[in-house]
Parts: structure tokens; C-alpha cells; sequence
């Protein structure tokens, strides 16, 4: 970060202290895309976390109310079983939110310590890379078509099929960080100091791969979103009876005609999580990393 | 070449970075950043090195400090040999050798507060607690002319002048005999870098190090060295006393080198020597002298047969078959 920045930050700061208000006004000002995916997400993590206190009945079939359109009993109608589909999508946020989160904390956890390592035991590289090559050509919805069939359906199995082709990308990115500050100076001059390898890679390596893991986490977030409703859809991913979009679209499409609401319900909703997890991870990447910043 | 016991001896150095494997893992290519540099630094002394760029100077520097690997040689820090030493024998002598660098923003972590970068070298030898710690970090800190509520400010928060003498700090917070300066103060603006050399001289003079000071710019050399030795293309082609080499240089290297060197004088005029050309590729270095193919003096000896760096008459050592 350049001397700039910081006075800017400082600035930043002061004002601060005069007023919260002025300076969050500023902020949104700054960086409206950020502020709009930051709080869709917040709504809907708070709908998904508050869904039992609110949302009704998501898995009661009452096959003599199949296929009603929105009414005030069923906000979103209902669907061939009878479902209440607002229900159903409010608890399948919770699924969608669950599998990114863990997802995205697992590939970087995995990727941050195979990545460090690799990027500076320059012996381990090698061979870690070749593997991390390897994990890399694996499809994701193969894997976990082939981990499903192979365990039983579950969430935990999906989590991990998503996590396992995602590493790679994370080592890749920490790796190539490691590469760059590892010649740094000031990390030489720790070695001279006698500082320990374990202390290096803590104090002098690891923060600066945390800006660019910031962004990529986001960006694994959305795509494992997207991958786990597409593998729920294929029905390969959670079992049918658990309410989430993908299984949702999937039984829902033989009545898209009779009963639009049955898809468009999930399929929104998927779409506007997934369009506000990028517009964070764009705004974060502004923030965070001036490089790669493109500002309108 | 100095009649103390030596703090740093160095024989036979060499550093080739491969560019190419052989079958059998044998170097076909090899870049030869340092080709056999023999160096010796007493107690106290000031030896500078000088050369152009890509003659292999820095490499020398992270070599004797093994920051990284040498090709051969042997490295004798107070008379052990520390060539061969792993990273946990090697931790005690660490702290006798220690690095400030070129670059004053580079070399300081950006996360770090200025007190805690000085007080790291200290927390990786646990011979001291943590008050004490504190109080060797304020004494450096005064030591090195910075104030002592700069300790918790951050390195972008100083100048470069400044930075360097934190960098300095650092360097000094183990009690190293030895500090090795790759170009301290080359990032400076001119009138800083005077405060910053004449900082350096005066912790000499206090503390009794030796420095390996690395160097281009002669006008620095010739302020704060005892002995000089000059480099072109991994090899040592000349050493001397500052004063012998300033008056005399003897090798038609130095002499380019120092015909080279801004003079303050404007009306001063002096002979002209002008090198042709670069410095050639470390890669296939000429055979015989390495200066022949830019050497105004070359003659066909030169072209064929290596010059050993020799004893001189007037107690010196040069390489070249003019002054053997």
C-alpha cells in the first residue's frame, strides 16, 4: 500500500471520529455495489437463520392444496406435493448459504496451508503442485456424482465433492503470493535475524495472501452455490426430501407451465444470492487490492 | 592481507545459478554470479566492495550471511566454518552477521509497528525477557537517532532516511560483529546520505563492528572504507588499502572505475578512460583475463591465459598480467 493510501486511510479515520454516520454515508457513496451485495446477504442470512420462528412448514405435504398459485395462506403458492413454496425457499437459503460458507472456509483453510507450504519448501513444490494439477482436471459434478453414489446423498458428501477441485485454485493463488514476498527483503532479514520458518510464514508471508483469499473466498462462494443447486438439480446432491433451490428446480420443472411459481421462486432467489455474493467479492477486490481495481 | 585475527574469512567462494540440467543433474548452463572470491575482514574493519552492476557484489553479501546456498568455498565467520552449517547449528552465528539493505522500503515488513521490527531479531534469542527487551529496543532506537515515540509508528509513516536507520537498528539489536550493507544508502537522497554513513562510522567506532560494505558509488567507498576490494564478473580483480587504490589503482578495471567517478571539481580534469561496451554475459564468461574483451591494455597474453590475483610490490593484490 502506498504512502497515499494510508493518508487517505487516516483521513478516513479522522473523520470517523467526528461522526458514524457521515463517514458509513460515505462509504455506501464509495462503494454502492459492495453495499448492495452486503446487504442482500444479510437479509437473506437473516431470513435463513430466523426461518423457523417464521417461515411455516416446509416439508408437510397436503397433496389436496397441490399447484395453488400465491394467495395469503401460501405467499408463493404451493407445489405439486402441496409444499408451501415461500417455506421451502426460506429453508433451502439455509442449505445454499451453509454449503457456500463451508465450502469456501474449507478450500481456503485446505489451499492456505498446502499453498504456503509449497510456495516456500521449494522441494515440496514439486510435488505438490503436480497433485494439485492432478485434483484440478477432476470435474466437480463428476466428483460428486461419483462420491454420492458411492457414500449416501448428503450434505457433508457435497460440501466435500465442491471443496476438493476448489483447493487447487486457493494453493495457486497463495502459492504465487508466497513466491513474491518470499524474495522480499524484509523477509530476508528475518532469515538473518534467526527468525524460525514457522514465524516467517506467520508474521512475514500469511497477511499478505489474506486480501487476495478475502476476494477468492467470495468467488468460491458463489460458484459452489451455483454448484451445489446444479448437483441437487442432477440429484446427485442433497436428498430429495431436504428443501433446497436445486431440488426445488429439479421437481419442479415437469409443472413449469401449470405452476411457474414452483421455479421462479428458487430460481430468483438463487440468482439474486448468487449476484450479490459477486458484487462483494467485485467491491472487496476493489478495496483491497488496487491493482486489479476498475473503477467506473 | 590484515594482521588481526580475521572476523570473516572467505576462500575459493563460488555461485552458479543453473540454467540448465544435465541428465544426471549436473549443470550444463550455469550463471557464475561469484567465481571464486577470496575475502578476509578483521575485527573493526571496513571492507568495501565495488564493481558495476551484475559484477556479483550482492551475491557475495547473502553468501557470507548464507542467505543463500554457495556453489563451493568456505565461508569462516570468527574461525568456525559456517558453510555447511544447518539452519539449527547455524542460529548462533547468526546473530554474530547482520544484513541492512538497499532498499529502505522493501526491507521493512509494512505490517509492522517500528519497534517491533527492531525487537524480532531480539524475541528469536530468548536471552533476554520481555522488560529488558523493551529497554535494548529504546536504546537502539536512541542509538540510531531516532526518537523513542517513533517505536510505534509504522514504516510508511518515515522517510527514507529514517527507515535505513531503523533497518540499522535491526541490524544492531543482536550485537553482530559483522554487518553487511548491500548499498545502504544508494536510495538516499545525497544529503542524507551522508547522516546515514557518517551514523554508520560513528556505531563502528562505538561498537567495534566490521563491515562488508557494498558499493558502487565510489565517492561513498573512498568516506568510509579501510580496505577495498574491487569485483568484475564474480572474480576479485584488485585489493587494497582505500588509500592505495585512490591514489593508485593498479588494475586497468579500478582505473576505468575510478576515471568513472563524478568528480565535485568542474574545472578538475583528469585522464579519461573510457570502457566499451557491457559487462559480458556471467554465463560464458571470455577465457583467459574476463576484463580483456573491454580492457583498453589487453594483449594477446590476456586473451589466453586467467591472471591470478597476486601479491603486488607495494603490498597489494591485482590480477592482471601488467603488474604481475
Amino acid at each position: 500500500m502506498s504512502a497515499a493510501d494510508f493518508t487517505q486511510e487516516s483521513a478516513a479515520l479522522a473523520r470517523d471520529r467526528q461522526g458514524h454516520g457521515a463517514a458509513l454515508l460515505r462509504f455506501v457513496k464509495r462503494n454502492p455495489t459492495m453495499t448492495i451485495g452486503a446487504l442482500i446477504l444479510l437479509l437473506v442470512a437473516i431470513l435463513a437463520l430466523a426461518a423457523p420462528l417464521f417461515a411455516g412448514d416446509p416439508v408437510s405435504m397436503r397433496p389436496a392444496q397441490r399447484l395453488r398459485p400465491p394467495s395469503s395462506t401460501n405467499w408463493l403458492g404451493t407445489d405439486h406435493l402441496g409444499r408451501d413454496v415461500f417455506a421451502r425457499t426460506i429453508f433451502g437459503a439455509r442449505v445454499s448459504l451453509y454449503v457456500g460458507v463451508a465450502v469456501s472456509v474449507m478450500s481456503i483453510l485446505f489451499g492456505l496451508v498446502i499453498g504456503l507450504v509449497s510456495g516456500y519448501f521449494r522441494r515440496a513444490d514439486a510435488v505438490v503442485m503436480r497433485l494439485m494439477d492432478g485434483l484440478m482436471a477432476i470435474p466437480g459434478i463428476l466428483l460428486a456424482i461419483a462420491l454420492v453414489a458411492l457414500t449416501r446423498a448428503s450434505v457433508t458428501v457435497v460440501i466435500f465433492a465442491i471443496t476438493i477441485p476448489e483447493v487447487p485454485r486457493v494453493v495457486r493463488l497463495v502459492r504465487s503470493v508466497v513466491l513474491s514476498v518470499r524474495e522480499a527483503p524484509y523477509v530476508e532479514a528475518a532469515v538473518s535475524s534467526g527468525t524460525p520458518v514457522w514465524k516467517i510464514l506467520l508474521r512475514h508471508i500469511l497477511p499478505s495472501t489474506v486480501a487476495p483469499l478475502i476476494v477468492q473466498a467470495t468467488y468460491i462462494c458463489a460458484s459452489a452455490i451455483l454448484i451445489e443447486a446444479s448437483l441437487s438439480f442432477l440429484g446427485a446432491g442433497t436428498p430429495p426430501e431436504v428443501p433446497t433451490w436445486g431440488n426445488m428446480i429439479a421437481q419442479s420443472r415437469l409443472f413449469l407451465s401449470r405452476a411457474p411459481w414452483t421455479i421462479f421462486a428458487p430460481g430468483v432467489a438463487l440468482a439474486l444470492v448468487v449476484l450479490a455474493v459477486n458484487l462483494l467479492g467485485d467491491g472487496l477486490r476493489d478495496r483491497l487490492d488496487p491493482r486489479l481495481a476498475r473503477r467506473m | 592481507m590484515s594482521a588481526a585475527a580475521p572476523l570473516l574469512q572467505v576462500e575459493g567462494l563460488k555461485k552458479h545459478f543453473p540454467l540448465k540440467h544435465g541428465l544426471f543433474g549436473g549443470e550444463v548452463v550455469a550463471i557464475r554470479a561469484v567465481d571464486g572470491v577470496d575475502l578476509t575482514i578483521a575485527p573493526g574493519e571496513t571492507l568495501c566492495l565495488v564493481g558495476e552492476s551484475g559484477s556479483g557484489k550482492s551475491t557475495v553479501g547473502k553468501l557470507v550471511l548464507r542467505l543463500t546456498e554457495p556453489t563451493a568455498g568456505t565461508i569462516r565467520l570468527e574461525g568456525v566454518d559456517i558453510t555447511h552449517l544447518g539452519p539449527d547449528a547455524m542460529r548462533p552465528y547468526r546473530r554474530r552477521a547482520q544484513m541492512v539493505f538497499q532498499d529502505p522500503y522493501a526491507s521493512l515488513n509494512p505490517r509492522m509497528t517500528a519497534g517491533k521490527i527492531v525487537s524480532e531479531p531480539l524475541e528469536n534469542y530468548p536471552d533476554i525477557g520481555a522488560s529488558a527487551r523493551k529497554e535494548r529496543v529504546a536504546a537502539l532506537f536512541e542509538q540510531v537517532g531516532l526518537r523513542p515515540d517513533a517505536m510505534q509508528r509504522f514504516p510508511f509513516e518515515f522517510s527514507g532516511g529514517q527507515r535505513q536507520r531503523l533497518g540499522i537498528a535491526r541490524a544492531l539489536a543482536l550485537n553482530p560483529a559483522l554487518i553487511v550493507a548491500d548499498e545502504p544508502v544508494s536510495a538516499l537522497d545525497v544529503s542524507v546520505q551522508a547522516q546515514v554513513l557518517n551514523l554508520m562510522m560513528d556505531l563502528q567506532e562505538e561498537l567495534g563492528l566490521a563491515y562488508l560494505f557494498i558499493s558502487h558509488d565510489l565517492g561513498v567507498v573512498e568516506h568510509i572504507g579501510h580496505h577495498v576490494a574491487v569485483m568484475y564478473l564474480g572474480r576479485i580483480v584488485e585489493y587494497a588499502t582505500k588509500d592505495a587504490l585512490f591514489e593508485n589503482p593498479r588494475h586497468p578495471y579500478s582505473q576505468a572505475l575510478l576515471a568513472a567517478a563524478p568528480l565535485p571539481d568542474p574545472r578538475a580534469k583528469r585522464e579519461r578512460v573510457v570502457l566499451q561496451g557491457d559487462i559480458p554475459s556471467p554465463i560464458n564468461p571470455p577465457t583467459g583475463c574476463a576484463f580483456h574483451t573491454r580492457c583498453p591494455k589487453a594483449f594477446d597474453r590476456c586473451k589466453v591465459e586467467t591472471p591470478q590475483l597476486v601479491p603486488t610490490a607495494d603490498g597489494r593484490l591485482a590480477s592482471c598480467h601488467l603488474v604481475e
